[in-house]
């Protein structure tokens, strides 16, 4: 057994090399080793990591699981993975193949992994403390019965997510029951479903990232204290889209996004103490679609321009409110040069609220009809819900 | 040559004419007199099918008009108003109604008579109401055929334009043909016709020659034969 | 054989006339440089040739049908004299009538197509995706033009009085573009009980005016916001039934009135 350890620092993995393979290495090593494998393919499933350990891809080698099952299955703390090819992940209705499983577990590192031909990707199962860095994960999803999340997170807290690319999978990011988390740097794109999926996770902050052309979008649902800044939502389009959807959501910050080219932007219901600043909604077909039972949230300092609809209401209630945003639809003054528009601007068209209660007549689209029933419910309204005005729109974008 | 059966036309409940028989066998140049709205124009109007009559048959050289389109190239018809598209040019007019109705070479001399030669390359709506008559003339006397029907001709015309028009339809009855022609202007009717049809009411009232109106009403001048006329109605 | 193509010859001559009589008319020329006008505008501010094709779509199912209306209005009274002057000639009434229908229609149409094409294809639009929306945009203009000349000839046709006629064919645009929409919304928020995707999808077949627009708003990015209704729209005018459909609408729409041109001309006194 000695005679097998290259050295005290770690295990060699080669083609040539007295261990041919990563399970043999895992086996042999000692807890805190660290294990080099050298370019080449293995194909191995059902690595069970067991014992703290440093696995370091060189020149990614290639691990081929052959479509198995599960390839890496982590059962330790304080085990990094580091710079691996893995592809084909054994697809299974009964059980969720991993690429990467980690297991009640804490202090773990997987950074610079690539995933490919994958079912679930990275998946913590009840774990702690670890980071997920700039992997790679490129799926080739094309139903969403038969195929996994790029990044899952069950029951799992205080973990970073950075850098990472996740695209071609159901959900690119998921996370049920996961609290404390930082999501941030990550690009997710045409994904099936989300790219962004959570519930039941709070106190989470997600900064930075790019969330673009995913089947429905970016879902937020039973959660609260969450933070969101700087992130992208960009070309969600299609008929059930949106951008971001919030359900059953208390205590949000969603500030400085950008909202560009959705069906919905933002889709919301049951969102309560949500403030929104600083957000900018361009060229969406509704920047804000309130489904209902929102309170005291707070709209400020955002730039709507050029939405078909900026904000959509089902009821005549309003406890939000709309102060100090710039709308591209404005036609007001500013007499007193301030850069407040003097007259208050109402963001809800009497169409959209008449599409929200028959959506059939959404036919009307881009009617004159409708041009000429919106300018009269401009100039006098008796449909569209009061209060709901911005009474100091911005008169400049800045 | 024109035969008219029975014809019968009104516009709404305003009977215009009613049961009107009108042969006309030979040539020579007829007067179709009457006061306003006796009918004149939509005789004529008939003849041509711009009106659609109620009732009865017409026969154009023998053709039933009702069935064919083609009776009408045997009839140069000058409209009462001249008001031709007003942004074409005079020429392109006369290139266009040749170029609808058939070859001729007439147009030349007219041009030259009437001297239009000036107004060729003038669009129609920028000439004065007597030159469009010059050219509402030229464009039905430079096709020969056998009928000409002429609705107020003179209207507009100068004296010179009077004398060349009575010379063209005295040559062109020379040829032998049917002239049609109506009138306001009794001395007109009185040098040019041969024979006098009075519309009064719907109805002919008098055909025949001009001495023979003069000989029944005791009258010495044509204006006050056809007062007779008027008159003897309305007693 | 013979008297039909006779009949063709002279309507092409009629229709040959008409055109050149509307080629010069300062009219052509006004809303020649109108499209030509909003066109440019709309390239200059949207720099984004699919954008442009959007608030042109806006522009064109109003307008069109509108200056179609109007212009058929006027040149039916302002070529009365014209039209006696040809009713005297050894010519058809039915080719006539359907020579300076074409004529006008024609015109129409190339004005449109020369008015808003020229700046689009100067801008590239040889080489954008927006080609296909951009011609069936223009398509839907051409068709929107011959229904409306159609019928503003007919309504000319049975009205003497031009300023009778002139009323009841502005009218008629109104109901069309802004009137019927409105009684479809009614109709739909006061059975929206019941699944009214029959309803929709039958009351936009029936106006010329919303069919063109779903039929551009479907081509182009923007059918996403029509959402479930959108879907059911998609699924039949993305079938070949329902582009049949469709096609055989709008050409009702301009093959009836011309029918009814016909019929009336036929027996109208001059």
């Amino acid at each position: 057994m000695l005679l097998l350890k290259v050295s005290a620092m770690g295990i060699e993995v080669c083609e040539l090399c007295p261990i041919k393979s990563i399970q043999r290495a895992i086996t042999t090593a000692d807890p805190g080793d660290t294990i080099w494998i050298k370019k080449g393919t293995y194909k191995e499933y059902n690595l069970l990591v067991d014992k703290p350990l440093t696995i370091v891809g060189e020149d990614y080698p290639v691990i081929d699981g052959e479509d198995q099952g599960e390839i890496l299955r982590i059962v330790a703390d304080s085990v990094t993975i580091d710079g691996l090819f893995i592809i084909n992940v054994g697809t299974s209705y009964t059980s969720d193949h991993a690429a990467i499983r980690v297991v009640k577990s804490s202090d773990f590192i997987i950074q610079n992994v690539v995933l490919e031909k994958l079912f679930f990707g990275i998946f913590l199962e009840k774990s702690r403390k670890g980071k997920i860095y700039h992997n790679k994960i490129i799926g080739d999803a094309k139903d969403e019965y038969n195929s996994g999340n790029g990044i899952h997170l069950w029951y799992s807290h205080n973990v970073l997510i950075a850098n990472n690319i996740v695209e071609g999978v159901r959900d690119g990011i998921y996370l049920e029951f996961a609290d404390t988390i930082t999501v941030t740097e990550n690009i997710s794109r045409k994904n099936l479903r989300y790219g962004l999926h959570f519930m039941f996770s709070n106190n989470d902050i997600y900064t930075d990232n790019e969330f673009e052309n995913n089947g429905a979008g970016v879902a937020v649902m039973f959660s609260k204290y969450i933070k969101m800044y700087h992130n992208l939502f960009k070309d969600n389009w299609g008929t059930a889209s949106f951008g971001l959807l919030l359900k059953e959501i208390n205590d949000l910050e969603i500030e400085n996004n950008l909202f560009n080219n959705n069906t919905v932007a933002i889709s919301v219901e049951g969102a309560n103490r949500v403030n929104y600043l600083n957000n900018e909604f361009r060229s969406n077909g509704w920047a804000i679609k309130v489904r209902g039972a929102c309170y005291k949230n707070l709209f400020r300092g955002n730039h709507f321009l050029n939405n078909s609809f900026d904000v959509s209401y089902n009821s005549r209630i309003n406890d939000n409110l709309f102060d100090g945003n710039y709308w591209s639809k404005y036609s007001g003054y500013d007499l007193d040069q301030d850069g407040v528009g003097d007259v208050p601007y109402r963001p809800v068209k009497l169409f959209s609220y008449i599409v929200n209660r028959t959506p059939e007549t959404i036919v009307l689209l881009r009617s004159l009809f409708i041009d000429i029933l919106d300018f009269s419910e401009k100039v006098s309204p008796v449909f569209t819900p009061d209060e709901l005005v911005d009474k100091n729109p911005l008169m400049k974008a800045i | 040559m024109i035969e008219v059966v029975g014809l019968h036309k009104q516009f709404n409940k305003n009977v215009v004419l009613s049961d009107l028989h009108l042969n006309i066998t030979e040539p020579g140049i007829f007067a179709i007199l009457g006061p306003n709205g006796s009918g004149k124009t939509t005789l004529i109007k008939s003849i041509l099918r711009m009106v659609i009559p109620d009732k009865g048959d017409i026969r154009v050289l023998g053709k039933d008009v009702k069935k064919t389109s083609d009776y009408r190239k045997q009839i140069d018809y000058l409209p009462q108003i001249a008001n031709f598209p007003s942004n074409l040019k005079v020429r392109e007019l006369i290139r266009m109604i040749k170029d609808l109705r058939g070859k001729t070479e007439k147009e030349a001399r007219l041009i030259e008579q009437f001297a239009l030669q000036p107004y060729l390359d003038i669009k129609l709506g920028n000439l004065s109401g007597g030159t469009k008559q010059k050219v509402n003339i030229l464009l039905t006397f430079m096709f020969d055929s056998p009928i000409m029907i002429l609705d107020e001709p003179t209207a507009g015309l100068d004296p010179l334009a009077m004398i060349q028009l009575k010379e063209l339809i005295l040559e062109e009855k020379q040829k032998g043909k049917t002239i049609l022609i109506t009138s306001h202007i009794m001395s007109f009717v009185e040098e040019m016709t041969d024979e006098i049809v009075f519309l009064l009411e719907g109805n002919i009232r008098f055909k025949g020659d001009i001495q023979t109106l003069k000989t029944d009403t005791k009258q010495s001048d044509l204006e006050h034969a056809i007062a007779i006329l008027l008159e003897s109605n309305h007693a | 054989m013979q008297l039909l193509y006779y009949w063709k010859v002279t309507m092409l001559k009629i229709l040959k006339y008409s055109f050149y009589d509307l080629a010069r008319s300062r009219w052509s020329y006004i809303y020649f440089s109108f499209y030509l006008i909003l066109a440019l505008v709309l390239l200059f501010l949207n720099n984004d040739l699919s954008k442009a094709v959007i608030t042109l779509m806006n522009v064109i199912v109003i307008l069109v049908p509108l200056i179609g209306t109007i212009f058929g209005v006027m040149y039916y009274y302002n070529s009365r004299e014209f039209t006696e002057l040809l009713l005297a000639q050894p010519i058809k009434r039915n080719s006539i009538f359907l020579g300076q229908y074409l004529g006008i229609a024609l015109s129409l149409s190339l004005s449109l197509l020369f008015g808003v094409g020229i700046p689009f294809v100067i801008y590239g639009l040889f080489d954008s995706a927006a080609i296909w929306d951009f011609s069936l945009l223009l398509l839907t203009g051409a068709f929107l033009t011959f229904i409306f000349v159609a019928l503003a000839f007919t309504i000319s046709l049975n009205n003497e009085n031009r300023i009778k006629g002139f009323g009841y064919a502005v009218l008629l645009w109104l109901f069309m573009a802004v009137i019927y929409d409105g009684i479809f919304l009614m109709s739909l928020v006061i059975f929206e009980e019941y699944p009214l995707d029959k309803l929709s999808l039958l009351g936009t077949m029936l106006n010329p005016i919303d069919l063109s627009r779903i039929l551009i708003l479907l081509k182009l990015d923007i059918s996403a916001l029509l959402g479930y209704t959108g879907a059911v729209f998609k699924q039949f005018f993305g079938t070949h039934l329902g582009y049949l459909a469709s096609t055989v609408v709008l050409c009702l729409w301009t093959v009836i009135p011309i029918f009814r041109i016909l019929h009336k001309a036929n027996n109208k006194d001059f």
